[in-house]
């Protein structure tokens, strides 16, 4: 085994960044988990294929190597044991980071997460903190089969107890992997995988931005958008296209789903007046439906039509030759930005 | 359905007639003065559920799991234990909990609904109750997986590291279960399994869970298995002391059945009649795990009725002082909750919670906010 892993030593080296550098969003990940085992030794990573192959998509590639079988494990294939033994694990001091293969593989551990994972902290009355991560690649777009393509936010951030954030871009991926790791709250860390080959410069000395923090990723102002994980760039090349039509469009990503943070949202809103949120998560209690609430108890004076969702449809994820007309696109997008102008 | 009480070897030291048993592989090597400890252990544990009963009869708490008939395996088990070793129960293991030193208060407070339980998991060594059957065995096979981590186990020390983790007839059948043994096995982690087969999930007898004896289910995994009479405390402390010995010196998991019976109802809400008979009832009464050991001590001299006597006075001073401390038990600040869900509270909660405070400030009345 060992001998395998030795030839191919050159690539399988995990990214140490002393400087700004262009990664892919799958190689910023790496670069952070490895920048947080090494800052902190009560961090473990552990899943299926985590190890000797570095995970399905690559993401721990090259951490069995510089952290030992010890620290990087690979596990008997079973959501809920990996879930379950972390708990344990968790409550003696580590800080278990978990990778889930794919989305929606994740339920098998559901109880472990939402029942256990979730509560300790409070059942224990504050006593017992649960710094767990557990990353799961979610979002679709990348021709997969069946389960390999669902957004399953929504069942977590609907979970007192946990976190959810999803970074959209490499650097964000970089830092926020971090950020989570260090937090002492359990996390579900969702990564749009179809994202992974994407590049961007990562900066591993600019402060980052807080971990519970949304950013206004395209200033504009005549619509605002908000968007997470896969559909940002969705949203980013939609305030271009716009832009050439005499649209300004205001880009905010949500970066962290669980809490919210709206105050961006509703300062953009108050100053365009609509407001268009776009996920690829069936739109029946999406995400965005909390983000509509919300901006019209806070912004009821300033709308100057309804908040328009872009979102999958309320089908399970359909079989991929036909995936692109469930995802948001473009054309979509620009759609009800012509609505909402329109109304 | 197939009958489990046959089948495999059942380890016991003492019968239910109260006369001492040999056993080829097992003894237990305590002396008559520690038979009285554990006597008065579990003759404590059966008043404190006692206690829970009637005070849930009184309308004093939402609810209570007894654990009446099982008093040997909560006793026992713990006797087994050192200090350090850590328990992850089920929600029915007050004598556990007693033995580990959990004040009794914070159990009832737990049923009260006042919290989720009183005590400090990590500094008693004794976690939370597990609500959700079958939850608790991953984590104690993460905590042991911890210990290995740590090099705290598997030294060949007296104080290296050993998890116990119970679950019950009706647990066994739960996958999370199963994923315990599969994890614990790989790991080989030092995990003790302590399987309380009290006959009855509910309604639902153990043989509806499954067609092998308990005690073979780890066979599979890789992991050897026992049964013990787990009416019998001699019997329950010896094996469990030899898994946990052998699980600390790095010899892995070991699962023990304990084939004992849920004398009382599932929990204050469950009426057994609808499901079991009483001569069945009345089989195990004959098999009472306290009367046994008072016959064993009274025959050997080393108890008599001054000594029960001192007892008796001992448990109804500890039973009047549980109950006058649990009707004191009040309702917290409702607001409270909300610094407890997360190590740091977000924004969005705080603000729910400043909402919260206002709305309940506008009454006049302080039995409103409660």
């Amino acid at each position: 085994m060992s001998a395998a892993r030795s030839t191919k030593e050159t690539t399988r080296r995990a990214p140490v960044l002393t400087e700004p550098t262009t990664l892919t969003f799958g190689k910023a990940l790496t670069a952070g988990m490895r920048a947080a085992m090494a800052a902190n030794d009560r961090v473990i990573i552990a899943g299926e294929d985590v190890a000797t192959l570095g995970g399905v998509f690559r993401i721990t590639e090259g951490l069995l190597d510089e952290f030992g079988e010890d620290r990087v494990r690979d596990t008997p294939l079973g959501e809920s044991g990996i879930v379950g033994t972390a708990i344990g694990m968790a409550m003696r001091g580590w800080r278990p980071v978990l990778e889930i293969q794919f989305d929606g593989f994740v339920f098998p551990a559901f109880s472990q997460i939402t029942t256990q994972l979730a509560h300790i902290h409070s059942r224990t009355a504050g006593r017992v903190n649960m710094p767990v991560v557990i990353r799961i690649p979610f979002q679709g777009g990348i021709g997969a089969i069946e389960h390999h393509s669902e957004s399953v936010e929504s069942y977590f951030i609907h979970t007192p107890g946990l976190k959810v954030v999803s970074p959209s871009t490499p650097n964000d991926a970089y830092w926020m992997i971090q950020q989570a790791i260090a937090a002492d709250d359990p996390v579900v860390f969702l990564e749009p995988k179809r994202r992974y080959h994407m590049k961007g410069e990562v900066d591993p000395s600019a402060p980052p931005r807080g971990l519970f923090e949304s950013a206004v990723v395209r200033p504009g102002t005549d619509v605002t958008m908000v968007a997470y994980g896969s559909t940002v760039p969705t949203c980013l090349e939609a305030a271009e296209a716009a832009a050439k039509e005499g649209n300004s469009i205001e880009v905010i990503d949500l970066r962290t789903l669980s809490p919210l943070d709206l105050g961006p949202v509703e300062a953009s809103v108050r100053r365009t007046g609509r407001l268009v949120i776009v996920h690829e998560a069936p739109q029946t209690l999406g995400l965005g439906s909390e983000v509509a609430a919300r901006i019209q108890e806070q912004c009821f004076w300033s709308l100057e039509a309804p908040v328009l969702r872009v979102t999958g449809f309320d089908v399970p994820y359909p079989p991929s030759k036909v995936e692109r007309h469930h995802l948001p696109d473009l054309d979509r997008v620009l759609d009800a930005v012509d609505r909402s102008l329109d109304y | 359905m197939a009958d489990h009480s046959t089948g495999v070897r059942m380890i016991g030291l003492l019968g239910p007639d109260g006369v001492r048993v040999e056993d080829a592989d097992h003894a237990y090597r305590g002396t008559d003065t520690d038979i009285a400890g554990a006597l008065r252990d579990m003759v404590m544990t059966r008043r404190l559920d006692a206690e829970g009963t009637a005070l849930q009869r009184q309308g004093q708490l939402g609810l209570w799991p007894p654990t009446l008939g099982q008093e040997a395996v909560g006793v026992g088990t713990m006797h087994a234990m050192k200090p350090s070793d850590m328990c992850f129960p089920t929600y029915r293991e007050h004598g556990a909990a007693l033995m580990r030193g959990v004040d009794p208060v914070d159990i009832m407070s737990l049923f009260r609904g006042v919290d989720m339980g009183g005590w400090d998991p990590i500094a008693t060594r004794f976690n939370r109750y597990a609500i959700v059957i079958g939850s608790q065995p991953l984590h104690a096979v993460g905590w042991a997986m911890g210990l290995q981590l740590e090099g705290l186990t598997g030294n060949g020390k007296a104080d290296d590291g050993a998890v116990l983790a119970f679950f019950g007839d009706g647990a066994s059948a739960q996958g999370d279960v199963n994923e315990a043994l599969v994890w614990a096995a790989s790991y080989k982690a030092p995990v003790v399994f302590i399987v309380t087969n009290n006959q009855w999930a509910i309604s639902v007898p153990t043989t509806r869970q499954t067609v092998v004896p308990l005690a073979r289910r780890g066979e599979g995994f890789g992991i050897p298995g026992v049964r013990v009479d787990g009416n019998d405390v001699l019997a329950v402390q010896a094996v469990t002391e030899a898994a946990l010995a052998r699980a600390r010196h790095g010899g892995g998991p070991q699962l023990i059945e304990m084939f004992t019976y849920r004398m009382g109802a599932h929990t204050t809400s469950d009426d057994p009649t609808k499901y079991r008979s009483r001569a069945e009832e009345d089989r195990w009464r004959a098999k009472d795990p306290i009367e046994r050991v008072r016959t064993y001590l009274m025959r050997a001299g080393a108890i008599d009725e001054a000594w029960l006597d001192a007892l008796q006075v001992e448990v109804d001073d500890f039973a009047a002082d549980l109950r006058a401390r649990t009707l004191a038990l009040d309702p917290p600040d409702f607001a409270d909750w909300f610094d407890q869900v997360y190590a740091e509270q977000t924004d969005e909660l705080a603000e729910q919670q400043q909402a919260y405070r206002t709305y309940a400030a506008s009454f006049d009345d302080e039995e409103v906010r409660r």
